[in-house]
């Protein structure tokens, strides 16, 4: 039963963290990058968390060791980190490779652009 | 001890950063390579919690979490330089 | 007050981080260590944090982060991926850049807020400009190129931002 759902966490963080490193071959610019990157990467990297957590309870369980307690809390300490960085980072470069000038392909609008120019003039 | 199925996980996790590092060496433009860079960030940080539970190591969960924490802020310099400084 | 919070907090997280020293408990050393360290941190950084940090006292607001965080931010991430997952299996996009006008009143709403639609469906911020009172979204898939409210981006979110950065 444990490990069906260690399988499943571990097979959805497969799937959507490579989704997230593929989806940076087929979006065409940076921002569109962004999404499938930040997203995906975020995403897959909860559910390897949560089946090292799964995992290292059900050893504590079986063997009472404390490293197994540890393990849980040091993954999770991780996770929280990389919550909190992960979209914040992505905000960053979105604005700076705006600010250096890249634009978006294919774009049907761009505000900010147009902020920018008013802001110039 | 080695627990093999996140062993293979870890594997599948990196040859996601290979693609990543692709993105690294063929982007077209500077932030393109960000990109690239950010993505391996996240996906090294994934790898080595998957490894420090394969090997039973809780030491590559905390040099995981120093990793995720410097990573970000070199991201941020990164973007400051290119936006030309800090305004 | 931001000495107490500052030291609080970095107490705490040291105890995550060093649990298990003795038996599943902390041993002596560990605990008067991290008492020392916590106490440069906190001295160190009582500059920098200031008063407003109490707020990070309100046990009310915690459980609102946790709820928040399980409930609607998590659901809106699964969609999220499933929507990316799509896109990038089919390539079809529509980009663009919109000005999303918002009503909230500090920095730390914003953030919430800003922090929240990069996580959640085919939304990515570059600019949140609080003097305006607007955000500058990059999105996937155009359907409205100028919104009026931030209901069609963000659903219930700048109410639970709102509520949570108080």
């Amino acid at each position: 039963m444990i490990e069906y759902m260690i399988y499943t966490f571990l097979a959805i963080n497969m799937i959507f963290n490579l989704l997230g490193s593929i989806s940076l071959h087929r979006f065409p610019d940076v921002y569109t990058r962004l999404h499938g990157a930040t997203k995906c990467t975020t995403f897959g990297t909860i559910f390897a968390v949560l089946a090292v957590v799964v995992h290292a309870l059900y050893q504590l369980r079986i063997t009472n060791d404390p490293k197994y307690l540890q393990m849980a809390l040091h993954s999770v300490v991780a996770l929280i980190a990389l919550l909190l960085t992960n979209p914040t980072g992505a905000h960053a470069i979105a604005k700076a490779a705006h600010l250096s000038g890249v634009k978006p392909v294919k774009a049907v609008i761009d505000a900010y652009e147009r902020k920018l120019e008013e802001g110039a003039q | 001890m080695i627990v093999e199925i996140f062993f293979y996980s870890a594997l599948v996790v990196m040859i996601g950063a290979f693609f990543a590092l692709l993105r690294v060496f063929f982007g077209p433009s500077v932030p393109d390579r960000v990109v690239g860079v950010d993505t391996l960030n996240t996906l090294i940080v994934a790898g080595m919690i998957l490894l420090g539970a394969a090997y039973d190591r809780t030491i590559y969960i905390d040099i995981a979490i120093v990793y995720a924490l410097l990573s970000y802020i070199g991201t941020l310099a990164i973007a400051r330089y290119l936006q030309g400084g800090l305004e | 007050m931001s000495f107490i919070i500052v030291f609080m907090w970095s107490f705490v997280l040291w105890l995550v981080l060093t649990a298990g020293t003795k038996g599943m408990l902390w041993s002596p050393e560990e605990l008067a260590a991290g008492v020392i360290f916590s106490s440069i941190v906190a001295y160190s950084t009582k500059n920098i944090v200031g008063e407003k940090a109490s707020r990070f006292l309100n046990p009310s607001k915690w459980l609102g982060f946790v709820v928040y965080s399980v409930g609607p931010l998590f659901w809106g991430m699964v969609k999220a991926n499933l929507d990316v997952a799509y896109r990038v299996i089919t390539g079809k996009i529509k980009p663009g850049i919109v000005r999303v006008p918002v009503d909230l009143e500090n920095e730390a709403q914003y953030t919430i807020l800003s922090n929240s639609i990069t996580l959640t469906p085919g939304t990515l911020t570059i600019e949140a400009c609080p003097d305006e009172k607007a955000l500058y979204v990059h999105w996937i898939n155009v359907t409205e190129p100028e919104p009026q409210s931030s209901e069609v981006i963000a659903g219930s979110f700048e109410k639970w931002a709102r509520r949570l950065g108080k």
